[in-house]
């Protein structure tokens, strides 16, 4: 048997220990849920203080809403009666029974029942679109955004307002409600805003005075007022600035407005990636030949759109939520048909209000959060990209 | 072609069509063109409508009387006197007081959740990050409605009003505090604040000098506190409280006397604070993560304790970060405040777009006025920001 040196040298003195030790378990105030509630939570005086006062606020909030939601909750009944103190004799909270009444009209406002599988139809045509194009592994996602942007706008318009010709009966745009003109709005914001903002960010950094200019000016005007004037503008000003015959329809005035509103935010979101990308790719690109159109095409705007996803979405997210305005303006969304629907004095009770806000909001909330997601899903996957 | 014929020396010859100065030209001229074009139809459109439904265009309106009451004016207004002029003014105005108040009260909650979504207090932290998530993504104008309708409609009537400590009655028709009133000594306390103000402006700027040569430092914050809050306060007792409180009282059918904050001013308010305070925490988390980490740990490492840490080498470049997109949501506070109109808080859109608007069908004019308007704001507002922003940007060699 072979000993190494080094070995040999240190069994000879006797207070080198030869044997491991073998390991002792942590302090217990250092590991398991108490130590984590002692660093987390308790560490100062300052914190514990802090941690009574945050804690008691969040459980006030919740116990308030979960009272409200759930435990004081009225779930059946037919009429406002059932959601009043002297029916259910304690503190009433949420009115389901009116959601469950209203919830059509909350879903498809006054499109004529008969025909509202079509509605049905057009919001499954576009999950799938959205599926296609947000999962990122999908097959063929080219043609997903073909179908997107050119198919599903297309095949939505017939649908959704008719085709006499293949016997879909014309529904008239005031009949339309609810989500499906939250979803409708937000959607055509969507298609319209990247295109048209993508044009706008290249107009501004173009090197043609006239161009930048044009573009510029429609950019900061349009960000610089409230989308609210912006709306009043395409509801009141527009049917001025076009020929009689050809006045719009109200809810595409409104499209219109809010489709230019979200082009201009869009289009510093666009600039905004556009700068991100080294001067370097555009001299590579010129100088292997490509011209203006081939060189965004393949070389900046895939790079710079790949940035600024994130950004996008969240501009989709502030799109989504302000399309809730046209209330304002008098078109049935969500919230109007929301709105409408509380002072109904079949259901107006003192909790009816604060039921209608609460699915209204339970709606935004999960689309927004989703997107947000989404968004912040992406950013993580980007970020992966860069490291090397 | 003429590249054909060109021999020896010189560029080639590229045809008038491809030559990219010839080009732009003509794209711009085409764009000019098509601008014009727009812009030509529009008015002459509008022209034509505008002549068939007989309507005057101009300003005329201006200085006709306009003949509606307003519910909240800062200043002299009579629905039988006053013009449309004027009803704009005051419109004008109440934009700019709950746009004001809006600021600085978003401005405070949006810090404290910043700060408090960074904080190592775990439950702390979680309920910074649900208040962030839940207000951010419930679009603002939803959130007025619910203030309005759900919280505060549905507080008690007048008579049953919530009695609240000091003389503050609180019900559906608003919020009334007592209202303080000046007697004539007062004028010692407005003096005494203005010299408080300029004496601790002085002496700031006498102790950063001193610091910058002796090294010794001054606390100028508690002595400026003192000044500006100190001062006036021995003004007050010492000419002998001349403060008198116009406190409400309540009637039999009506509250009178104090201030009464009306319920589409107090929703209005809580609603864009609490809304962009969500977006602000998020700015100034931004910002504070922004900054090395490195940068507080030399900080201790040279010995400074964990609070002047924070104010001299944490904040100040932190604030590089959070000035450029807090002017932003500034901005995009005062557009907000737009939404008045859905609760009916006076503020410019809902008088001049809404009733003058509606009363003179002056839309054209109306909406160019309103859009002009906040257009100045917004320049105004960014400028003043990007002033600030120079003073705390980076200095680069």
């Amino acid at each position: 048997m072979t000993m190494a040196e080094g070995d040999l040298a240190v069994t000879e003195f006797r207070f080198v220990q030869s044997q491991y030790l073998t390991a002792q378990p942590p302090p217990a105030r250092m590991t398991g849920a108490l130590a984590w509630v002692r660093a987390n939570l308790l560490s100062t005086p300052f914190n514990i203080a802090l941690t009574v006062v945050v804690l008691a606020l969040v459980v006030w909030i919740l116990y308030g809403v979960i009272g409200f939601l759930l435990v004081d909750a009225v779930w059946t009944g037919s009429d406002r009666t059932a959601c009043l103190m002297s029916t259910v004799h304690h503190e009433v909270g949420a009115c389901w029974p009116f959601v469950k009444d209203r919830l059509a009209y909350f879903t498809y406002g006054s499109y004529p029942i008969p025909q509202r599988w079509r509605v049905d139809l057009f919001f499954a045509l576009l999950a799938v679109g959205v599926g296609w194009l947000l999962w990122l592994r999908a097959p063929r996602r080219d043609l997903g955004m073909v179908y997107f942007f050119i198919v599903l706008p297309v095949v939505s318009f017939i649908l959704l307002h008719g085709f006499a010709a293949i016997g879909l009966p014309v529904v008239d745009t005031v009949l339309w409600g609810g989500v499906l003109v939250t979803i409708v709005l937000a959607s055509v914001g969507i298609v319209v805003s990247l295109p048209i903002g993508i044009v706008l960010a290249l107009g501004r950094r173009s090197r043609m005075p006239i161009v930048r200019f044009s573009s510029s000016v429609f950019i900061e005007f349009v960000r610089g007022v409230p989308l609210i004037t912006v709306l009043f503008m395409a509801s009141v000003m527009l049917p001025l600035f076009v020929p009689q015959q050809y006045e719009p329809d109200k809810l595409l005035r409104a499209m219109i407005g809010i489709a230019l509103f979200a082009s201009a935010y869009m289009a510093e979101v666009v600039r905004a990636g556009l700068q991100a990308i080294p001067k370097g790719q555009y001299e590579g690109a010129m100088a292997v030949g490509l011209n203006y159109p081939l060189m965004m095409r393949f070389i900046i705007l895939p790079q710079a759109l790949r940035v600024t996803i994130p950004n996008i979405v969240n501009t989709y997210i502030g799109l989504f939520k302000d399309t809730s305005l046209v209330t304002i303006i008098g078109i049935f969304d969500l919230l109007n048909t929301v709105e409408v629907s509380r002072v109904d004095p079949k259901w107006a009770t003192p909790v009816t209000s604060t039921t209608g806000y609460a699915v209204a909001a339970m709606f935004y909330l999960v689309f927004c959060y989703g997107m947000s997601r989404y968004a912040r899903a992406t950013e993580a996957r980007l970020r992966q990209g860069d490291k090397r | 072609m003429a590249s054909e014929q060109v021999t020896g020396a010189g560029p080639p010859r590229v045809p008038l069509y491809n030559d990219p100065k010839v080009r732009s030209v003509v794209y711009q001229i085409v764009l000019a063109a098509a601008v014009a074009l727009l812009v030509y139809g529009a008015v002459t459109n509008a022209a034509d409508h505008l002549q068939k439904a007989h309507i005057a265009s101009g300003f005329g309106f201006w200085n006709q009387t306009a003949g509606f009451d307003i519910s909240q004016t800062l200043i002299a207004y009579t629905s039988s006197a006053s013009t449309y002029g004027r009803a704009f003014w005051v419109g004008l105005l109440n934009t700019l007081l709950v746009a004001g108040l809006g600021i600085v009260l978003a401005t405070i909650l949006g810090f404290i959740i910043g700060v408090a979504r960074l904080s190592t207090n775990w439950i702390v932290a979680r309920a910074a990050t649900g208040y962030v998530e839940t207000i951010r993504n419930i679009p603002l104008l939803l959130q007025l409605l619910f203030w309005y309708n759900a919280v505060l409609k549905a507080l008690p009537n007048i008579r049953d009003s919530l009695v609240l400590p000091g003389g503050v009655y609180l019900n559906n028709r608003g919020l009334m505090v007592p209202k303080p009133q000046a007697l004539a000594g007062f004028v010692w306390v407005e003096i005494a604040f203005a010299v408080g103000i300029v004496g601790s402006i002085a002496l700031g700027v006498w102790a950063r000098r001193r610091q910058m040569q002796t090294g010794r430092h001054v606390p100028v914050v508690w002595i400026g506190l003192a000044l500006v809050v100190g001062l006036p306060l021995v003004a007050l007792f010492a000419t002998g409280v001349p403060l008198h409180f116009d406190i409400p009282q309540a009637g039999r059918f009506n509250i009178t006397g104090g201030v009464d904050l009306q319920p589409e001013f107090v929703a209005l308010l809580l609603g864009l604070s609490i809304y962009t305070a969500a977006f602000i925490a998020e700015v100034v988390r931004a910002g504070i993560l922004a900054v090395a980490r490195g940068q507080a740990e030399a900080a201790y490492s040279l010995g400074l304790k964990p609070g002047p840490t924070l104010r001299l080498i944490v904040i100040p470049q932190a604030m590089r970060v959070i000035v450029p997109p807090l002017t932003n949501q500034y901005l995009n506070l005062i557009k907000n405040s737009s939404l008045a109109v859905a609760i009916g808080y006076p503020d410019l859109v809902q008088i001049f777009t809404g009733t003058v608007l509606n009363q003179t069908g002056q839309a054209v004019e109306v909406v160019a006025i309103t859009m002009l308007v906040y257009l100045t704001i917004s320049l105004v507002t960014s400028f003043a920001m990007n002033l600030y922003n120079r003073r705390v940007a980076l200095v680069e060699r």
